[in-house]
């Protein structure tokens, strides 16, 4: 039996919390809300929700004394899961309002290019740009839910899993080393989403080392 | 490419659903999360709870309803029906309903709007509009509000746009002389708006048949359609709803449930 992942779900004031622990409960993780720097130590994956504009989010966060410490987590090897404004804040720059961010990947985050209508609101397809385990089991084109106005731009496209058509193309899923970002809303889209972030969970379990065999127990679920 | 929703709509009661559902092979037909689950594995873009719950205490049990929904179900929720002040909408949101529209209420106050889109976003607040025809009065309609029981005077185009101008991201559209009848939506009014607004526009009211629907769209410009009776009563699947809306060439999501 493998211990459950333990995922530190950063609250920061910055949307409903509420349908991804649920999703990641259902899929046997176990869950905490992450309020403070001391809430990250016991995390295999820290998991950054969120929606809204950068500049408020990232003013949060350092209020919380959140940035410096999820920084220094996840270059010491600690996942990090972005969903919409979370892997916006991924990036080093945000066009909406200037804001500098967490600079984890370079880039910027700019406005959907020649979008028919914003925000981008609903299902649309992923398109794949390269094969990644969080898509195991999905075709390309798979459908998810998105809401947002704003996208990254990777500097590096090579971190660019798939992308999205909204009069522009832009990255909908990003993912490099241990950090795995995701433009749309796994946790509302349906059971494609709900594989999405079963495969992300199983591909932190692989990550991590086995209780036993690294001799410290972590509570098995 | 946005793909085209498809919306079952469930009436909620005191925490439990009415009018007329009929899966025979549910043992608690009326619990609104299991429907809202039954639908979601079926191939529901979206689910839509509407609060007709007459006393405070049934308002409630409606957090309860939409919490107990989100931790199962993982499709987007909307919840409308009753909400009058930003801070109920915040309950809402905070059970896990992703958008909650607002009717009656906007129409009294319509700052109610624009406070709620500043404080949670556009992206959240739905105005529910349901109109009626103006007798001998072609392309011309009448909001009408408290469920279609009271007339307000009020030119239902006009209404819209203004209400899409103080923030509302989504417009509900229903009217109410077809809503029930199965006898298809107004095409007609569905055009009206959709060419003056450019937020999504869901068509209610009339749908009787997937060729119904697929009109919806292709005719009528709508980017979601919503029905209660012909789910609820296995009238016709999500997935036949579908089949006919992707053979008509609009872009639809097909899940396993529904291919």
């Amino acid at each position: 039996m493998t211990a459950a992942i333990r995922v530190a779900v950063v609250d920061y004031g910055a949307g409903n919390l509420v349908s991804i622990r649920n999703a990641l409960q259902l899929l046997g993780a176990q869950v905490h809300l992450a309020t403070a720097a001391e809430d990250l130590v016991e995390a295999d994956a820290i998991l950054v929700p969120g929606v809204g504009a950068s500049q408020p989010a990232m003013d949060r966060l350092h209020r919380q004394g959140l940035v410096d410490p999820i920084i220094e987590r996840v270059r010491g090897g600690t996942w990090y899961l972005g969903i919409c404004l979370g892997l916006q804040l991924l990036f080093e720059r945000s066009h909406e309002d200037g804001a500098a961010m967490l600079g984890l990947l370079s880039g910027d985050v700019e406005r959907i290019a020649d979008a028919p209508s914003l925000p981008h609101i609903g299902w649309n397809r992923l398109e794949v740009r390269r094969p990644h385990p969080v898509l195991d089991g999905l075709e390309d084109g798979t459908p998810a839910y998105f809401v947002h106005s704003y996208v990254p731009v990777p500097a590096d496209p090579s971190v660019v899993v798939a992308e999205t058509e909204h009069g522009s193309r832009f990255a909908s899923l990003v993912a490099s080393d241990h950090i795995v970002g995701f433009q749309f809303h796994p946790e509302r889209s349906g059971d494609d989403g709900l594989r999405m972030l079963a495969n992300t969970l199983a591909l932190i379990g692989g990550s991590i080392p086995d209780p036993a065999q690294a001799g410290q127990g972590r509570g098995a679920a | 490419m946005l793909l085209c929703r498809v919306i079952p709509c469930l009436d909620v009661k005191d925490g439990r659903v009415v009018k007329g559902v009929r899966f025979v092979d549910l043992s608690d037909e009326g619990d609104p999360p299991e429907l809202a689950a039954r639908y979601a594995a079926a191939g529901a873009d979206e689910i839509c709870f509407l609060d007709i719950s007459a006393a405070p205490e049934g308002r409630g049990t409606l957090l309860d309803v939409v919490e107990r929904t989100a931790s199962r179900v993982f499709v987007p929720l909307t919840v409308g029906g009753g909400v009058r002040s930003a801070l109920e909408m915040r309950d809402v949101l905070r059970a896990g309903a992703d958008k909650v529209a607002v009717n009656t209420a906007a129409v009294r106050d319509p700052a109610l709007i624009a406070t709620c889109a500043r404080r949670f976003g556009s992206q959240c607040v739905v105005i529910s509009v349901d109109v009626r025809a103006r007798p001998g009065a072609p392309g011309s309609w009448e909001v009408v509000v408290q469920g279609g029981r009271t007339a307000t005077g009020l030119d239902g185009l006009a209404w819209i746009e203004r209400a899409v101008e103080l923030g509302a991201g989504e417009v509900l559209l229903t009217s109410i002389d077809r809503d029930g009848t199965r006898q298809g939506f107004d095409i007609e009014l569905l055009r009206a708006v959709t060419s003056r607004v450019h937020v999504p526009v869901i068509a209610s009211g009339g749908a009787g048949s997937p060729a119904d629907m697929a009109a919806a769209v292709t005719q009528g410009h709508a980017d979601a359609v919503l029905a209660a009776s012909i789910f609820h009563r296995d009238i016709h699947s999500i997935a036949a709803v579908k089949a006919e809306m992707a053979a008509a060439g609009v872009p639809v999501r097909i899940t396993e449930a529904t291919a």
